[in-house]
């Protein structure tokens, strides 16, 4: 999954615009394809939350059972998220400066819970940590089956933000940090850890997205229990189920909210890196 | 160049260390469930998979998901190969905008994604559904709305690879060609295309995975009705949830080995490009 920092900064000698009739037009579809399909939906979600009133919307976020769901979703979400930014990292550096046999096969392995569709993300990790686990843990229908069902999920964002940094890592800086006195630790910690740190945010970032919104791999997995293994887009589905559009918008709302917050931090990021490039 | 930077170093401790993790790490969260689900499937020798392709309920959703997946790669494809031109290409004001909206539908739950679809499109209370299905559109619980679920959960997988390879490649060539006389059109068909051909084969290969296993987006929109709209996706869940494991792992078995082959494809390719570039 290769990852794009977009360099769209407009240089002061460029035009505005420099649209011809043909390009021109090729923008408009392009906008009303992406209008019909993505904003005027997701401008929808906006506007049902509105409609329903904030009295409606805090209640409904509110309701034990929908504040329990969203906690557990976002505490979740927090906690994998630390932990692929270390994890990550390592897996990253393991990839990139270290050579064994077999490596090219980690390298395939870490793209696998991108491309696999999350149900089967689901089943796959109920055959090694369901009721019939070889290791003997029984982790499905409890909460540490979202944590778990999380990890695997991000695994490869955070992996495959830092991997392309630290590739591009100039090694003569750590040789000559290394060459006047300081530790292998001083190195990563003074050298190393600051030119990958926003690459770690951002990686950290969509993690962060991607676990809020989850809900696949938890089907088989957590059971959707309440109080106990139930996350929040499992109460978004419940409340359509149960023709409360209103309810649903709201709860998709907050997520949106705090998946807008993430994007722009991760633009912030990257643009501090591109300007520092 | 990344052989260099392993052998200037001496291997200490701490890189077993850091070796051991990642193995292990990515054995037990990955690489054993996944080796599981497939014994698993041939538990019963060919057993389970004869089964799956016995029912026609379950044919039906296979041919579902797989004519879903492959009309939102092609609009996909399509969309995002000129979406990459227009923001590579030319400047335009709200470029900036709409180049980060365009990576929206990756950071969004596929519940949500479900939820707007059906909040526009819905036949009874939709913005747009009752118009549409007065005109005889009927896009929620059938299979146009399984396929906009699809483009729209996997519409930034092209854009992303395309444009870093058109922002590399540069204008040189595409000056000289219309400066020697080809068409716009030439131009793109005989110079840009080929020259981003991979980016978009990677692409595609990404989208068509990630659509074949569309899950969440797809069971708020389609209604899940068996032999019309369940996809294989609903139909492992459904399955699973009927006390019939083995035809479960079975169906998961054919979408993991689609999504497999599919990344194994890309990262092979990939490995291949770098090495001749470098």
């Amino acid at each position: 999954m290769a990852t794009v920092a977009p360099d769209l900064r407009r240089s002061p000698t460029r035009p505005l615009s420099t649209l011809g009739v043909r390009s021109g037009i090729g923008l408009g579809i392009t906008l009303l394809w992406f209008s019909l399909l993505v904003l005027i939906p997701l401008s929808a979600i906006i506007v049902t939350t509105t409609e329903g009133g904030w009295a409606n919307f805090w209640r409904t976020v509110t309701t034990d059972q929908t504040a329990h769901a969203i906690r557990l979703t976002v505490t979740a979400a927090l906690v994998v998220t630390l932990i692929n930014a270390v994890a990550g990292t390592v897996i990253a550096w393991v990839l990139v400066r270290d050579r064994f046999p077999g490596k090219a096969l980690l390298e395939l392995i870490i793209d696998i819970p991108f491309a696999l569709p999350t149900i089967v993300a689901g089943l796959v990790l109920l055959s090694l940590y369901g009721n019939d686990s070889p290791l003997g843990l029984h982790l499905a229908n409890s909460s540490a089956s979202v944590y778990l069902a999380f990890l695997f999920v991000t695994l490869p964002f955070a992996v495959r933000m830092v991997q392309p940094v630290l590739e591009e890592l100039d090694l003569d800086v750590e040789e000559a940090a290394a060459s006047l006195g300081a530790s292998r630790y001083v190195t990563f910690r003074r050298v190393i850890l600051p030119s990958l740190a926003p690459a770690i945010a951002a990686g950290a970032a969509l993690s962060f997205a991607r676990a809020i919104g989850e809900y696949g791999s938890l089907v088989l997995l957590s059971g959707n229990l309440p109080f106990k293994s139930e996350v929040a887009s499992v109460r978004i589905l419940s409340a359509i189920e149960n023709d409360n559009p209103a309810g649903a918008a709201s709860i998709a709302t907050l997520l949106l909210l705090v998946s807008l917050t993430v994007i722009v931090v991760l633009d912030i990021v990257q643009r501090k890196v591109a300007s520092r490039g | 160049m990344a052989e260099s930077h392993v052998t200037r170093h001496s291997k200490g401790p701490v890189t077993y260390l850091l070796r051991a993790f990642a193995i292990v790490y990515l054995l037990l969260l990955v690489a054993w469930p996944v080796a599981l689900v497939v014994t698993h499937t041939f538990d019963n020798g060919l057993e389970s998979l004869r089964a799956v392709f016995a029912d026609p309920d379950t044919v039906h959703a296979l041919r579902l998901s797989a004519f879903a997946a492959v009309v939102a790669t092609a609009i996909n494809t399509v969309f995002g190969v000129g979406v990459s031109l227009l923001l590579v290409r030319s400047e335009f004001p709200g470029k900036r905008l709409l180049s980060a909206l365009l990576d929206l539908p990756l950071s969004i739950s596929p519940i949500v994604v479900g939820l707007a679809l059906v909040l526009v499109y819905g036949g009874r209370t939709g913005w747009f559904g009752p118009t549409l299905e007065s005109g005889g559109l009927k896009i929620i619980f059938s299979t146009p709305g399984i396929i906009l679920a699809t483009a729209f959960v996997s519409l930034p997988l092209v854009i992303r690879e395309v444009v870093p390879t058109l922002r590399e490649i540069g204008i040189e060539q595409e000056q000289a060609a219309l400066s020697l006389g080809a068409s716009t059109w030439q131009t793109f068909w005989r110079i840009t295309l080929p020259s981003v051909k991979w980016a978009v084969v990677y692409g595609v290969v990404l989208t068509l995975a990630r659509s074949l296993g569309e899950f969440g987006a797809v069971k708020v929109v389609s209604g899940n009705v068996l032999g019309e709209t369940r996809t294989a996706t609903l139909a492992v869940e459904e399955k699973y949830l009927n006390f019939n494991a083995s035809e479960a792992y079975a169906i998961a078995f054919l979408l993991a080995s689609v999504s497999v082959v599919a990344i194994a494809i890309v990262s092979i390719l990939r490995s291949r490009e770098k090495r001749i570039s470098s």
